[in-house]
């Protein structure tokens, strides 16, 4: 085999890896569309707001900090106490409950069947109120989010497969903090699909997903089944919070991680968990193999910019309930 | 009638108490009146139907019956107790359960997910230990599992038992519909017209598993036809309605021999 084969094959699995990060994210989307119609648009923020908060926790500032100092003339910014990661991000997922909680006190239970318009537009105002929020709690300077996940190269995986090419070929080139990712959202994935199959709560949010009013016919309250899968979808935007932020710092545009989540539903389909999770594996390795194939030596590069935008319209005009979205059947 | 009253059926059954009463029921929908000041009660052990043309309001009944709408005037009483403003799924788990029209599944989930989804107002453990399938958590769904295993042996459907619902023929459909209220031990069952759409052995199979569930559970059920003639065959008392408007009240045979019923079913004769 050529060295260009392996090359072609780091670039297949780096690609694999970030797809999985993709496919996280957009199953944030698919749960809080499939239980409740809603095309969330802040799942993206939520990222940001998870990552924010972990940061804030970890380093013990003290939250509203430049409101409190210009209300009464004091100078605080920290507690000056530094949480273990771990802690840091229990913490924060309890947070996220919290913010689950009141999103489906003030925000969901007053639209409940009003048009999908209306509920994405109460998302929009969601995403812009959270953001304003987190910078008001945690200040909007860029942050370095460190909770111990080892980044650059991974050296054994370079050494001992270096081999395989012959001289040209000095081995793959895997980040840790991709591969470190990967496993997280992985196992993530996993337990969703287990606690969705076989938990009684798993089995009652499927049943909301499928039927609002067979489902509170067998005793399930809608709004309970809100606060849950918003309390994962917080989850989620905190796994891919950690992932982003470790990787670039914690700044605005970590919430834009949403948009790459778009192509991703198209392909998958907006109401499919294994839709999801393969659209996200196809975007990650199609954007990065055809820039590694096409776009580099043909069209100048950069094409990661927009391939998997336009994969999603071309599946669009051929399959517009994506992948394994359910068949929309329109009956005259 | 009063509470303690009971009565014999025909064939020797003893139907109980009261289980449930509508007392002067009005529904309105804005300007439009779907139920007018409509009273019955349902009593421990019987089948009570709830027959009339269509449009009658036999749905808005049912519907109001389990909490789905609220009525502008009038009273439920569930076991001797007059019924607050409740949602739905707090109803259920007062021990109502209900089957649909039009079959309303949960179309994506097998046979036997569908089924189990009838037994969460039995299920305590809280969602940190599902999530952990912690000890009790476990034992839970498996105690849970024996009794939805034997709803599908009563109902004779374990060759579908895995199979997604949504791929089922309709009959079967309302079969396992039928299951998932079942699977619930519900104090009062409730079918919206079990029967609909279904050819003449259909009916048949759904009218046997209706008997058999009010004998060998014991089971109250309030059901819903439009369709007369399977109704009085099963039917301990039936009321009748018509536009909104209760028109008659009584066993099949009363109900039967009724002017007002006839003239509704069969159109008023005008010479």
């Amino acid at each position: 085999m050529s060295a260009g084969f392996y090359y072609g094959t780091e670039v297949f699995l780096n690609g694999l890896m970030t797809g999985v990060l993709y496919s996280l994210v957009a199953l944030g989307f698919v749960l809080i569309f499939k239980s409740s119609g809603i095309f969330n648009y802040a799942q993206g923020v939520m990222a940001l707001f998870a990552a924010l908060t972990l940061v804030g926790l970890q380093d013990g500032q003290v939250p509203f900090a430049h409101l409190i100092n210009s209300i009464f003339g004091t100078q605080v910014h920290h507690f000056g106490w530094h949480l273990p990661a771990l802690l840091a991000i229990l913490l924060t997922a309890g947070v996220m409950v919290v913010l689950a909680i009141l999103v489906e006190r003030y925000i969901l239970r007053h639209l409940v069947n009003q048009p999908d318009i209306i509920l994405f537009m109460a998302t929009i105002g969601l995403a812009y109120f959270m953001e304003g929020f987190g910078d008001l709690m945690w200040g909007s300077e860029i942050k370095k989010l460190d909770v111990g996940i080892p980044q650059g190269g991974n050296i054994w995986i370079e050494e001992n497969t270096a081999f395989l090419g012959g001289d040209d070929f000095y081995g793959f080139y895997l980040d840790s903090l991709d591969i470190v990712a990967a496993v997280f959202a992985g196992l993530l994935v996993l337990s969703l699909v287990l606690f969705s199959q076989y938990t009684k709560t798993g089995r009652a949010l499927r049943a909301v997903a499928d039927d609002h009013q067979a489902a509170l016919s067998v005793g399930i309250s809608l709004r309970f089944i809100w606060v849950v899968v918003w309390s994962i979808a917080g989850f989620i935007a905190l796994v891919a919070g950690i992932m982003w932020g470790s990787k670039s710092g914690v700044q605005f545009s970590l919430s834009l991680i949403a948009l790459k989540a778009l192509p991703v539903l198209m392909l998958g389909g907006f109401t499919s968990i294994p839709g999801a999770i393969v659209g996200g594996l196809i975007i990650g390795v199609g954007e990065k193999m055809f820039e590694f194939l096409i776009g580099a030596p043909f069209l100048g590069g950069a094409t990661e910019n927009w391939f998997a935008y336009m994969l999603a319209l071309v599946f669009l005009v051929f399959r517009p309930q994506g992948l394994f979205g359910d068949k929309i059947i329109e009956r005259v | 009638m009063t509470m303690a009253e009971t009565y014999q059926t025909p064939d020797g059954r003893t139907i109980g108490g009261q289980v449930m009463e509508m007392k002067n029921i009005t529904l309105r929908f804005g300007g439009v009146k779907a139920i007018t000041d409509i009273s019955f009660d349902i009593r421990e052990g019987e089948i009570r139907a709830i027959i009339g043309p269509n449009g009658a309001g036999k749905s808005s009944m049912l519907n109001v019956m389990n909490g789905f709408y609220h009525p502008q005037e009038g009273e439920v009483w569930f076991h001797g107790k007059k019924r607050g403003p409740m949602k739905p799924h707090q109803i259920a788990k007062q021990g109502i359960a209900r089957t649909f029209q039009n079959i309303a599944l949960f179309s994506g989930m097998s046979t036997l997910d569908n089924i189990m989804t009838g037994r969460l107002t039995h299920m305590k453990t809280g969602i940190l230990k599902q999530a952990m399938w912690w000890g009790p958590a476990e034992k839970e769904e498996t105690e849970n599992r024996e009794v939805v295993e034997k709803v599908i042996d009563f109902l004779e459907i374990q060759s579908i038992r895995k199979t997604p619902v949504g791929r089922l023929p309709y009959g079967l459909q309302k079969r396992v519909e039928l299951g998932r209220a079942l699977a619930a031990e519900p104090k009062l069952l409730l079918l919206d017209e079990p029967m609909a759409g279904m050819n003449v052995e259909e009916k048949e199979d759904m009218s046997r598993f209706i008997l058999d569930v009010n004998d060998e559970f014991g089971t109250t059920i309030a059901l819903i036809e439009h369709d007369m003639g399977v109704v009085m065959d099963i039917a301990d008392r039936v009321v009748v309605m018509d536009y909104g408007k209760k028109i008659g009240d009584g066993s099949p045979d009363e109900v039967r021999n009724n002017q007002d019923v006839i003239d509704a079913y069969l159109g008023v004769a005008h010479d």
